[in-house]
C-alpha cells in the first residue's frame, strides 16, 4: 500500500488543507468542550472551577437527562424509518424508470429544500400543520417537518447506490427465473444496503441532536435532550453540564455505530 | 476536596482559541460609530430615534442582539471592547460589576439624571462603591395579557391561565425564572425565595391541558395571538403595549390581584468600550423624555425611570393608568439577582416540568 515519496507528498499537499481546517473548526473547540464537561464551573469572573465527574454521574442519576435522551433516539429512529420507507422507492423508481430530462427535474425537486433556509423551511410548514391538517404543536408535527429536512439524503444516497448496480445482475436474475419480488430482494436491495446505511447515518445523527425543528412545530412535545443542553448554555449558564450531556449524546452515538459496524462489514462484504 | 483548580489562564487560552476560530468577529469600531448591545426591538434600535441621535452627535449606532442574559453576558466576556452600550437587567448589573465587564458612568454627563426616579436610580443594584454603575432606564411587569376578542371579561385572578375553559389555549414562554415565580405567585409564596418548592412543581405541571405552545420572543407571541393560538398568554407590560399598538392585536394586560413579577433595566457602559463618551450621550439620549415620550406614544414601551417624561405621556396610557397606581405598584413583587446555584436548580426544575408537560 505504501506510496512512492513523490506521491505521498502529493497526498499531504492535497489532504493538508482539509485536514487543518476540520483541525481548526472541529477538533479544537470540541477539545474546549471535552475539558469544560469535567469542570465544576466555566472558570470565568472569578469563579474557582475544580475537576469533577459529577455531570456525567447527573446523566444516569437524573431521570430528565436520561429520559430525554431517550426521547431523542426515539424521534431519530421516527424520522430515519419514515425517510427510508419514502425515501427508498424514490430512488428506485427515479433509478429504474426516469430517464433523462425528468429524472433532472425531479432531481431539482428533491435537493429544492437544501437551496432554502432551515429555519424558513421549518416557519412555512407551520402554516400548513396548522390549517388544514390541526398537527401544529404535536408531535407528529416534528416528525414530519424533519422527515421533510432530511429525506433528501435517503434520496440521493440510495440512488447512488442503485444507479452503481451492474444492470446485467439484474437481467441474469430474471433469465434464471427469479420473479420481480425476488429479484427486489435478493439482488437489488442487498446491493444497495451501503447507501441505506450511509442514509441512516447521515439522517440518525443530526436529528438526535435537532432542537430548532422541536420548538418551533412541537409545542411541549419539543422537549428532548437537544433543547436541555441549549438551556444549560443560552439560560442556565452551566457550560460544563451541557458539554458532558452532548459528549454523552456523542457516545451513544458512537456505541450504535459500534453495534452496526459488524453488520456493516458484513453487509459491504457481501456486495 | 477540589483536586485541583483550573488555571485562568488555560481556560483564557481555551477560549481565545475558541473565539479565534469564529473567524467573522465583528471588526473594530469605526470612526464616529457606537455599538449597542440589546433585546432586538427593545428601544435602542427604533430608526427614527436613531436619525435624531445621529444628526445631534454625528454617531451612527449599530446594534448586536442577545436572546437571552447569558448570551449577553457571554458576549461581553468574549468580546471585550466590541461593544459601547448594553442594556441590563438590574439584576445581572452586580454580576457584571464584579467580573468586570461594565464600566462606573460619570453621571454629572447624564443631564436628565436629576429626573430620574431616586428608588430606582439609585438602587443598590446598580450602585456600588458610591459609583452608579447602570443608569436606570426603565421598568415594568411580568404578567400575562388576554385577547379581548376571546376572553370577554377582564381577568382579575392569575387563575385563569389554569381554568379550564382556555385549555389548549395558554401562551407561556419557556422560561426557569420566570415559570416558578410566576407559580409562587400564584401559590402565594415569596417569589424570590418560595418556601415551598413541590408546590410550584406541582401548579406548573397542572398546566398541561391548559398550554398550547412556548413562545420565546415578542415576535412569536404577536405571530401566536394573531394567529388565535393563544386567549391569554404570559407577557411582559412592555411588550404588551407594543402589541396593542404597533401590532394593532386586540389584548389588554392584567396585574391579578395575585401580584406580578416586577423588573427594572438600566443601561450601562462596556468596561473596555471604545467609545465611552458617546455611550454616556447615548444613555442621555435614552432617558430623556424627548425618545421615551414618542417611543410610548408611536411604539409601546415600558414604564420609564424618568419621572419626568412618564408625566409627560397622556392620560390614558397604560404606562399612566396601570403601572403608575400605587395600588397596582403594592402588588408587585421585585425579581431579586440570582446565584448560579439557584440558576442551575430552576433549571433543573423546569426541565423536569417541561418533561411531564410532553408526556
Amino acid at each position: 500500500m505504501a506510496a512512492p515519496p513523490r506521491q505521498r507528498l502529493e497526498i499531504i499537499a492535497l489532504t493538508a488543507p482539509a485536514y487543518l481546517w476540520l483541525t481548526a473548526t472541529v477538533f479544537l473547540p470540541l477539545m474546549a468542550m471535552a475539558y469544560f464537561s469535567f469542570l465544576t464551573t466555566v472558570p470565568v469572573g472569578g469563579r474557582i472551577a475544580s475537576f469533577t465527574l459529577a455531570h456525567y454521574v447527573s446523566f444516569f442519576t437524573k431521570p430528565i437527562y436520561w429520559f430525554n435522551a431517550w426521547r431523542s433516539i426515539e424521534l431519530g429512529i421516527y424520522v430515519t424509518a419514515i425517510s427510508l420507507l419514502v425515501g427508498y422507492p424514490a430512488a428506485l423508481a427515479l433509478s429504474r424508470y426516469v430517464r433523462g430530462r425528468w429524472r433532472e427535474a425531479i432531481f431539482l425537486l428533491i435537493i429544492l429544500p437544501f437551496w432554502s433556509n432551515a429555519l424558513v423551511r421549518t416557519f412555512s410548514w407551520t402554516m400548513v400543520l396548522r390549517e388544514p391538517l390541526n398537527l401544529l404543536f404535536t408531535y407528529p408535527a416534528i416528525v414530519i417537518g424533519l422527515v421533510h429536512a432530511y429525506l433528501p439524503y435517503a434520496i440521493l444516497t440510495i440512488y447512488i447506490s442503485l444507479q452503481a448496480i451492474d444492470e446485467s445482475l439484474i437481467e441474469a436474475s430474471r433469465s434464471l427465473g427469479a420473479t420481480a419480488l425476488q429479484t427486489f430482494f435478493r439482488v437489488i436491495l442487498p446491493l444497495s444496503m451501503p447507501g441505506v446505511l450511509a442514509a441512516i447515518f447521515l439522517i440518525f445523527v443530526p436529528v438526535i441532536g435537532s432542537f430548532m425543528e422541536p420548538r418551533i412545530l412541537g409545542g411541549k412535545d419539543a422537549i428532548m435532550l437537544g433543547p436541555i443542553i441549549e438551556g444549560q448554555f443560552t439560560a442556565a449558564f452551566n457550560w460544563p453540564l451541557g458539554a458532558a450531556l452532548s459528549f454523552m449524546m456523542l457516545a451513544i452515538v458512537l456505541l450504535m455505530l459500534a453495534i452496526a459496524a459488524p453488520l456493516l462489514k458484513r453487509q459491504l462484504g457481501s456486495s | 476536596m477540589p483536586l485541583l483548580t483550573v488555571s485562568r489562564r488555560l481556560f483564557m487560552s481555551l477560549a481565545a482559541s475558541a473565539a479565534a476560530l469564529a473567524a467573522f468577529r465583528p471588526a473594530a469600531a469605526a470612526e464616529g460609530e457606537l455599538k449597542v448591545l440589546n433585546w432586538q426591538g427593545y428601544g435602542t434600535d427604533e430608526k427614527w430615534a436613531l436619525d435624531i441621535f445621529e444628526k445631534k452627535t454625528g454617531l451612527k449606532v449599530v446594534h448586536d442582539y442577545f436572546n437571552s442574559e447569558q448570551e449577553m453576558l457571554t458576549k461581553l466576556r468574549t468580546s471585550p471592547g466590541t461593544y459601547d452600550v448594553v442594556l441590563m437587567n438590574n439584576i445581572y448589573v452586580m454580576d457584571a460589576v464584579n467580573e468586570g465587564l461594565v464600566q462606573p458612568i460619570d453621571t454629572g454627563k447624564i443631564t436628565n439624571f436629576n429626573d430620574l426616579t431616586p428608588a430606582l436610580r439609585d438602587s443598590d443594584r446598580f450602585v456600588k462603591d458610591g459609583k452608579h454603575w447602570a443608569i436606570s432606564w426603565v421598568w415594568g411587569l411580568t404578567s400575562f395579557a388576554y385577547n379581548t376578542k376571546k376572553v370577554a371579561e377582564r381577568p382579575d385572578s392569575i387563575e385563569v391561565l389554569w381554568d379550564k375553559t382556555h385549555a389548549g389555549k395558554v401562551g407561556w414562554r419557556d422560561d426557569a425564572l420566570e415559570s416558578i415565580q410566576l407559580a409562587a405567585l400564584a401559590t402565594g409564596q415569596d417569589m424570590n425565595n418560595p418556601a415551598d418548592l413541590d408546590k410550584i412543581k406541582s401548579k406548573l405541571e397542572a398546566l398541561k391541558p391548559q398550554i398550547r405552545t412556548f413562545w420565546s420572543s415578542e415576535d412569536e407571541w404577536n405571530k401566536y395571538m394573531a394567529a388565535g393560538d393563544y386567549d391569554l398568554a404570559v407577557y411582559w407590560s412592555g411588550s404588551a403595549a407594543r402589541s396593542k399598538k404597533a401590532m394593532k392585536l386586540p389584548v389588554e394586560f392584567v396585574v391579578p390581584k395575585e401580584g406580578a413579577i416586577g423588573w427594572f433595566d438600566g443601561l450601562t457602559i462596556a468596561a473596555k468600550a471604545p467609545n465611552p463618551e458617546g455611550a454616556a450621550k447615548f444613555i442621555d439620549f435614552m432617558v430623556s423624555p424627548e425618545f421615551y415620550v414618542r417611543w410610548d406614544t408611536d411604539v409601546g414601551a415600558p414604564a420609564s425611570a424618568n419621572a419626568k417624561a412618564n408625566g409627560e405621556l397622556p392620560a390614558d396610557a397604560m404606562n399612566r393608568t396601570i403601572l403608575g397606581d400605587p395600588e397596582v405598584v403594592k402588588r408587585v413583587q421585585w425579581m431579586a439577582p440570582l446565584s448560579d446555584e439557584q440558576r442551575q436548580k430552576n433549571q433543573e426544575l423546569w426541565d423536569e416540568v417541561k418533561t411531564k408537560l410532553a408526556q
